[in-house]
């Protein structure tokens, strides 16, 4: 078994991907396709949770993918949620299942699951978001017995644009994973929660103390969410994040997705709060 | 490696139709439009090896502004990789020039290796030459300390009238003069007017710095909410010259492009530019640099702070080609300048202010001695 990364490096040019194809493809939402891709054989991921790819559609061109499926699932195969925004996003959109893709990665810092161990875990997923995070809260449920209590917070812009719905049912129904889910705009079908995910922290009670936050979402999430658990005494070093950019390179050179002096696709594109907080890029 | 060998002027012109003949491509300074430009050398005497500050550096050669990294066939998923490298001798750099490789080599090696820029860089021959007197009024190379050549370079020319002394500096230098019959080890008056030379050349160069080089990066970390960005953004066009010119920029996009049966196809790397309004856009349409002030802030604090505290070596060279491009007369001279000086007066806001509550509290104290001063001045008179 050879790791990706390793046949990517072996490539005469680290700019070249190696052919993967879709084995399936699940429409999630008018914007959001579930793509399940699998490496050649003999080749592994062997990703981390929060690592993201480059995938390619030779032609179109390439954009950096958050892996959203847990190592601890991989089996030769991972999973991608991908939203129609740009160009490269929209030509995968239009592949059907058997096609052959690019994949370069997997690259960049993941979340340092083994310095979780032992600490409540609390995800904070904005939108998209929830698709790296579920690379993370699927490893810390096949190792549920390392973490403390595990509770979810979920926003979602409307009811249609909820991700991941099986995920979701399986998580509500575990008894040991607290679940909440609002949406900024109900349509007349929903009886949940209405309001911005920071609404949701009424819901629960929680001891900051012990408490490790991994947070992903668009940019304004951060604001609000940071000063919530900073005013219920989390540790700073215990909150975690992701910055999505504008990966080009993924090898540190291309300069697209520098915040301040950090190369997000090398030093990124996980951070701790106390790594980033004095960087107006990473908020702005 | 550590010789000297001595090469007549008259010489030159046979040393480089012999690299040529050794199926070497030969570039250096060409004069076109009154401007100075690295291009190839088909006839020898098209170079002019006595030249100020060329429009671009010779970093093309390097880094080409258009590159084809691989080739593919969309139907098929095959690929290949394009590293192309011919053996190229690049006549002429400066040492500013030189500088900028060195940081380019250490970025294009770190981390993950860029085989197409090593590929190239392998085949790459560096002469540079001494200058001997600043380019003009926007290069602050003594500042930067790049006015002299590094200690990994191949051959280095200094003129010393009618011939030039050359300095060997690696295996590659040596292998350019291989089979040479008029270059001789130099006799003790050459040696004697290389010294004169080099001692008439640092009185030409004058600090254009207010501060030292050292200090650069810590004068941009305390100055990144300085009034000056929001003046620069205000009149910067977003043009993205100053990144064109540099020769240590290397920030590139990457595209794809294929033929009209859409099977065949390249993926292409070309030159990009953090002060261009998209370098920093995201999906979802959200660009965490949108703000021209802050395009220029990243660029400045990226060359004298990011890169010497990634790679221990300064992002600018002071070749003060970007100065020299702006339309708008945005200098790293004068940039740098003002920062240090908000930087000093920051600095010396605490002590400044002790001094003024001291004068407050001794106030009639400080007048006295003022008056006595100035009794004993009078009495003296």
């Amino acid at each position: 078994m050879t790791t990706l990364l390793k046949e990517t490096l072996g490539h005469e040019s680290i700019y070249m991907p190696t052919p993967a194809r879709i084995v399936k493809m699940e429409t999630m939402t008018p914007y959001e396709k579930l793509f399940r891709i699998e490496l050649p054989s003999g080749f592994s991921l062997d990703h981390r949770p929060g690592q993201f790819v480059e995938l390619s559609v030779l032609g179109v061109g390439e954009a950096p993918i958050s892996i959203c499926s847990s190592p601890s699932r991989s089996n030769g195969q991972f999973e991608l949620c991908v939203r129609a925004v740009g160009k490269l996003t929209n030509a995968v959109h239009q592949l059907e299942s058997g096609a052959k893709i690019g994949i370069r990665g997997p690259f960049g810092r993941s979340f340092p699951i083994e310095r979780f161990y032992g600490r409540d875990m609390l995800f904070v997923a904005g939108g998209l978001g929830l698709a790296p995070l579920r690379s993370l809260i699927d490893q810390v449920i096949d190792e549920r017995g390392m973490f403390g209590r595990v509770i979810i917070l979920y926003g979602a812009r409307t009811p249609d644009d909820i991700l991941f719905p099986e995920d979701l049912a399986i998580w509500d129904e575990a008894k040991d994973i607290e679940l909440h889910i609002t949406v900024d705009y109900p349509n007349d079908r929903w009886v949940g929660n209405v309001g911005r995910i920071t609404s949701l922290f009424d819901k629960i009670e929680y001891e900051g103390r012990n408490m490790v936050a991994s947070i992903v979402g668009p940019p304004i999430m951060y604001r609000f969410v940071l000063s919530e658990l900073l005013a219920h005494g989390l540790h700073e070093g215990n909150i975690w994040m992701s910055f999505e950019r504008q990966m080009k390179c993924a090898v540190g050179k291309c300069g697209h997705c520098q915040m301040h002096h950090l190369y997000t696709c090398q030093e990124g594109p996980i951070f701790s709060y106390p790594e980033v907080k004095h960087l107006e890029e990473a908020f702005s | 490696m550590n010789s000297i060998k001595i090469m007549p002027k008259g010489a030159l012109r046979t040393w480089i139709e012999r690299l040529q003949s050794r199926d070497f491509k030969v570039v250096g300074p060409k004069a076109l439009h009154g401007q100075f430009v690295f291009e190839e050398i088909v006839d020898p005497q098209e170079l002019v090896i006595d030249y100020p500050m060329s429009a671009m550096p010779p970093k093309k050669y390097l880094l080409p502004p258009r590159e084809v990294l691989f080739s593919f066939n969309t139907r098929t998923m095959e690929m290949e990789a394009e590293i192309t490298a011919e053996p190229t001798v690049i006549i002429g750099v400066h040492t500013c020039d030189m500088h900028a490789i060195n940081l380019l080599d250490t970025v294009q090696s770190t981390g993950f290796a860029d085989q197409h820029y090593r590929a190239r860089r392998d085949a790459t021959y560096l002469v540079s030459i001494e200058c001997l007197k600043p380019c003009n009024a926007q290069c602050f190379c003594k500042d930067m300390e790049t006015f002299s050549v590094p200690e990994d370079h191949d051959l280095h020319f200094t003129d010393l009238g009618d011939v030039y002394s050359i300095h060997i500096g690696s295996e590659k230098g040596e292998e350019l003069l291989r089979g040479s019959t008029n270059v001789w080890t130099p006799t003790e008056a050459d040696l004697k007017r290389l010294n004169e030379v080099m001692a008439a050349k640092w009185p030409e160069f004058e600090f254009r710095l207010e501060c030292d080089l050292h200090e650069l990066p810590e004068v941009l970390g305390a100055t990144q909410h300085s009034p000056l960005w929001d003046e620069l953004g205000e009149i910067c066009l977003s043009c993205g010259a100053c990144t064109q010119v540099c020769p240590t920029c290397y920030c590139f996009d990457v595209t794809d492009e294929v033929d009209l049966t859409l099977e065949n196809g390249q993926r292409v790397r070309t030159w990009d530019s953090c002060q261009l309004e998209k370098f920093a856009l995201v999906a979802g349409n959200h660009n965490f640099r949108s703000g021209v002030a802050a395009r220029q802030r990243h660029r400045f604090t990226r060359k004298v702070k990011y890169q010497y505290e990634a790679f221990g070596t300064m992002g600018c060279v002071g070749c003060g080609r970007c100065g020299t491009a702006c339309h708008v007369d945005i200098t790293c001279i004068k940039t740098y300048n003002r920062l240090y000086e908000e930087y000093q007066a920051k600095t010396a806001e605490p002590v400044a202010a002790d001094r003024a509550n001291g004068h407050r509290e001794a106030n009639g104290a400080v007048t006295a001695a003022v008056v006595t001063k100035e009794t004993v001045s009078e009495g003296t008179k």
